[in-house]
């Protein structure tokens, strides 16, 4: 999305696997409705985060490695990586209260 | 504030478009991830007048926004979490802990999906199980998928996702579609759409990921396995009245009840209107008609007051 730094295929290993901090990633496509409306959410949970939370957006019409090789079959779909593992995912746009709920346990 | 609406559909979005040209200045909570309402995941839609080569979904709720805007109407993109109908000031709690008190409340909160009930449907939701064929349809290009229901909703959706998938079966518990003639024209015609009549899905089978589901013949009783990488899942709606139980007069299924032919609840000041109110039509079309009640009403009450 316009609101997160994007990730692609290329550099999904540097930018999220080899990170040091929890890297929540915003799986999305332009034509999905939810996605549009949860992505500035994430942006929100990202620049509340500083320093402790990475986010980024895969667009998975240009992308379709990584989203295969996590079998992400809806989007928009928001999967947590800590230290290259998947620790996380939330599927279906969710309201803030709801994300923040569900991604509290793993960032500090 | 003389207004608050809450819902951004159809219903939500006409209600405010009279109430700002009645020079109410309405408030609109409009939800935080589901502005617009449902028709944000449709497709193509004909049967909205106005329109003679159809028209997207998203575009026409994107169109009633503006409309919404230009007039006047405060759009809050948030959702609300507590609706307090009682006494002459109505009260809205939006989830940043803003209260939204006005005189008048329009109740326009839709309907949610219907999820099969399943034990493990919930688990394997992004992991074949979907409820947006528009959202999703596009992950299972070249694989088998099935859609459950056999309304507009469903078939439509199953004509959309003919596109992608390598075969749909379309899985109805009756012996004939819902869907409109035209709708279910199209997926007669469609080669890679099949049916599987008088069935019900009884199970979702894959561990990790959907492989396939079971299917019980309602007839016969008979059990079968059919393979499937997707569930698209379209069986109708439950009408969003959590807020207001205990509060409002609801039918056993949820819906609000208004006074037959009007918009007014249980509740004096308190209006609703679209598919929460609507067991029967459930159209963007009906929705908006029965938002437009609702805005005269208040504004009736809000006169007479």
């Amino acid at each position: 999305m316009a609101d997160l730094p994007a990730v692609t295929d290329q550099t999904f290993d540097a930018e999220v696997m080899r990170a040091t901090i929890p890297v929540l990633v915003d799986f999305w496509a332009p034509w999905c409705g939810p996605c549009r409306q949860v992505s500035p959410i994430v942006a929100q949970i990202g620049a509340e985060h500083p320093g402790t939370l990475k986010v980024v957006a895969m667009n998975v019409d240009e992308n379709p490695v990584t989203p295969q090789r996590y079998n992400i079959t809806s989007i928009p779909t928001l999967n947590l990586y800590l230290r290259g593992d998947l620790i996380h995912s939330i599927v279906g746009a969710k309201p803030k209260s709801l994300l923040l709920a569900e991604l509290s346990p793993h960032i500090t | 504030m003389s207004i608050v609406i809450v819902g951004s559909g159809p219903a939500g979005y006409t209600a405010a478009i009279y109430a700002a040209r009645a020079g109410l200045e309405p408030v609109v909570i409009a939800s935080s991830v589901e502005i617009g309402g449902p028709l944000t995941t449709t497709t193509e839609i004909e049967n909205y007048p106005g329109f003679p080569d159809g028209i997207y979904g998203p575009e026409l709720m994107e169109r009633m926004r503006a409309q919404v805007e230009r007039l006047g109407a405060v759009i809050v993109p948030d959702d609300a979490i507590r609706v307090a109908t009682a006494g002459d000031i109505k009260e809205v709690e939006t989830s940043d802990g803003t209260v939204h008190r006005a005189r008048a409340l329009i109740l326009a909160t839709g309907s949610a999906y219907r999820t099969l009930g399943l034990e493990c449907e919930k688990q394997l939701v992004g992991r074949g199980v979907s409820y947006c064929a528009t959202c999703d349809g596009a992950f299972y290009r070249g694989r088998p998928i099935v859609v459950v229901g056999g309304g507009d909703s469903a078939v439509g959706e199953a004509t959309f996702l003919a596109r992608f998938a390598s075969s749909v079966v379309i899985i109805h518990r009756r012996d004939q579609l819902r869907a409109a003639h035209r709708v279910a024209a199209r997926a007669f015609e469609e080669p890679k759409i099949s049916f599987a009549w008088n069935s019900v899905v009884t199970d979702i089978l894959g561990a990790e990921r959907v492989a396939g589901v079971e299917l019980t013949d309602t007839l016969t009783g008979a059990r079968r396995e059919l393979a499937a990488d997707g569930v698209f899942v379209a069986i109708g709606h439950t009408p969003r009245s959590e807020l207001v139980q205990g509060q409002l007069n609801l039918d056993p299924e949820g819906h609000i009840l208004v006074e037959p032919g009007r918009s007014h609840t249980s509740v004096p000041g308190v209006f609703a209107c679209g598919d929460v109110v609507d067991a029967i039509y459930r159209q963007a079309i009906t929705a908006a008609g029965s938002g437009a009640r609702a805005a005269l009403d208040a504004l009736g009450y809000l006169e007479s007051e």
